[in-house]
């Protein structure tokens, strides 16, 4: 078992903050139910870092209380602030929902550039500025053509990249995923999470992913933290927090483990039931 | 993929919002609408003429229009008042139809249809059988009255409708429930005070009937504040289509815009309801149309259902004063005449998800 214990804060007026975000003691509860307990969990700048767990884990609560949009006990730093503040936290923090409300009738420019929203303020119009940084968006995505059109006339990869490029257009360093891949094929699935990987070493951008797919997990990010029961049970590199006690423990499944050379593969056994500490091996 | 951010940064892209192009169709709206509302009726005057006439009527200005006294008369004291209360209800209850289309993002939602207009009414009913007032001045207690009604009746149907999850048909049908209670509260008012019956069935089924401009003085400052406050929060608007959640999480507070352009929204519909009584579908038939002709951002919806509303609802009154002359029509006939039929067809491409 590993030690979830987060990366050590930086001390008040001591050396520059390392850590692009951290949470200490995360406590919410929604509806009278405790959804997150105590959760310490921290990603260094440029890190991605993902989140897997059960459902009902509180994966996408943690993402919320990230972006301020829950009530919360304990402490979350970003950008070595704590603001609690709605839109100074925009400037920081864009998120990319995992079933994204498309607005009827919205032109794409429109989408993308209500990312400048934190930026320009409730009541003023778009500068230039922000309409050039959403034309740079959009043709850094492929969509350059697509402003004139409707959003929902967008195909689903064609949407999730506006989505993205709403997201983009925040100019946040911090990117917060909620399931990015779930509407996806296989293809376009690889798409985002490359497209994600490649915007995050050009523009140094921290990353905090939920994801079901345990095997994508693993090959895109840094390290991988288990939240279970509200509380972050697991985190480390992949391999480390990849086994298959943990996936038994935390997700009830039995599954092999197979190492590739890009990260471990996780592969379902057939015939549930099975003693899961038995499997383990079944190393090339 | 390329480090560059493409060589094509330089390309600048334009939101969407209020072009000359639909400003101009919409000016163009109101003023013909406005023409034929002072030129035609019993005694056909003709349209230059009026035109002139309206012209002498600016400071400054002196053209002889070549009209009579007493068809000058007719123009300026009958007919003007009477194009200006349905230039500002029609304008006023459009945008407010089109805000909280916004704010609760639902394409069925109209003052008539969330029971604002009952609630309005069952205040103003409250206030003239109590002898409170007789619905002239701005302060009156009549179009407070109408006021604290429409905002009980806004906030029940957003609570009850919410109950019944977040689809457009529930706030619909909750929105129904407090219109058809707060009607019979109304009843119940009406035949406890027999000797105002008539005078409020007229009121009920809605008319743009002035004596003078007492009327049109008392919409004025309403139908300002309301567009004012309204159009200040178009692009919040905007923002707020994407759902409370992402609009917090872009740094806007979905609630308090909510909560300020309803209150706005409520504000005016109230005025207009003391005023001109229960027109329905206004707020249905002008927004959408408007989004239908020229797109869905609240920047260009909401102050072209100014222009246009004011344009329907004077066409809307010209034809209910013409249809079965020397008799008039009630205008909320003439208006659930088309918005019945438009009701309809909304509600089939809002399946499709297009406003």
């Amino acid at each position: 078992m590993k030690n979830a214990t987060p990366p050590p804060i930086p001390k008040p007026g001591g050396a520059p903050v390392k850590n692009a975000v951290s949470v200490r003691a995360l406590d919410v509860t929604l509806d009278g139910t405790h959804v997150l307990r105590g959760v310490d969990l921290a990603a260094s700048t440029g890190e991605w870092v993902n989140i897997i767990g059960p459902n009902g884990a509180g994966k996408t609560t943690l993402l919320r209380a990230l972006l301020g949009l829950v009530s919360f006990d304990g402490e979350i730093t970003i950008d070595g602030l704590s603001d609690r503040r709605r839109s100074s936290r925009a400037r920081k923090v864009a998120y990319v929902p995992q079933t994204p409300v498309i607005p009827p009738g919205m032109l794409v420019a429109d989408y993308v550039l209500l990312g400048r929203t934190p930026h320009r303020g409730v009541f003023a119009a778009e500068t230039a500025n922000d309409r050039k940084i959403a034309a740079e968006v959009l043709t850094r995505l492929d969509l350059g053509g697509f402003g004139e059109r409707t959003v929902q006339s967008l195909s689903g990869g064609e949407r999730q990249r506006a989505v993205m490029g709403r997201a983009l257009a925040q100019q946040a360093d911090l990117l917060l995923l909620d399931e990015p891949t779930t509407a996806l094929d296989l293809g376009h699935q690889q798409d985002v999470l490359e497209l994600v990987d490649a915007l995050r070493r050009e523009r140094g951008l921290t990353v905090i992913a939920t994801l079901h797919d345990l095997t994508l997990a693993a090959r895109y990010g840094d390290r991988i933290a288990i939240l279970a029961q509200g509380r972050v049970a697991e985190t480390g590199p992949p391999a480390d927090v990849l086994t298959v006690q943990n996936i038994a423990e935390y997700f009830g499944a039995s599954v092999r483990i197979v190492d590739d050379p890009d990260g471990p593969v996780i592969v379902p056994t057939a015939g549930a039931g099975r003693d899961p500490v038995a499997q383990n091996g079944d190393q090339p | 993929m390329s480090d560059q951010p493409a060589g094509r940064a330089d390309v600048v892209l334009q939101a969407s919002g209020l072009r000359p192009g639909p400003l101009a169709a919409g000016l163009a709206a109101a003023v013909i609408a406005v023409l034929a509302g002072l030129t035609i009726g019993p005694v056909d005057i003709a349209a230059h003429r009026v035109a002139l006439q309206l012209l002498d009527g600016l400071p400054g200005v002196t053209i002889d229009s070549g009209l009579s006294d007493a068809h000058a008369a007719i123009v300026e004291q009958i007919r003007l008042p009477r194009v200006a209360l349905g230039l500002l209800v029609g304008a006023t209850l459009s945008v407010s139809g089109a805000t909280y289309q916004g704010a609760f993002r639902n394409p069925l939602a109209d003052p008539y249809l969330l029971g604002i207009a009952a609630g309005a009414g069952l205040g103003a009913t409250i206030a003239i059988t109590s002898n409170l007032g007789d619905g002239a001045g701005v302060l009156d207690p009549v179009p407070l009255a109408a006021f604290a009604g429409a905002l009980i009746s806004v906030t029940v149907s957003y609570v009850a409708g919410h109950l019944g999850g977040r689809s457009t048909a529930s706030l619909i049908l909750a929105g129904i429930a407090v219109a058809s209670f707060l009607t019979a509260c109304q009843t119940y008012v009406l035949q406890a005070n027999s000797d105002a019956f008539r005078q409020i069935f007229a009121w009920i089924l809605g008319r743009i009937a002035t004596s003078g401009w007492s009327e049109p003085a008392l919409m004025l400052p309403y139908f300002l504040v309301t567009v004012a406050v309204v159009l200040r929060y178009r692009r919040a608007l905007d923002v707020l289509a994407v759902g409370d959640e992402e609009a917090a999480a872009l740094g806007l507070e979905p609630r308090r815009v909510r909560m300020i352009v309803v209150l706005a929204a409520s504000l005016g519909a109230a005025a207009a309801v003391s005023v001109s009584g229960l027109i329905g579908f206004v707020g249905i038939i002008v927004p959408h149309t408007v989004r239908l002709a020229f797109g869905t951002s609240n920047r260009l919806v909401l102050p072209l259902s100014v222009l246009f509303g004011g344009a329907f609802m004077v066409l809307a009154d010209l034809a209910a004063r013409t249809a079965l002359a020397p008799a008039e029509l009630p205008i909320g006939v003439v208006t659930a005449f088309l918005g019945a039929p438009f009701f309809v067809l909304v509600l089939r491409t809002s399946r499709r998800e297009i406003w």
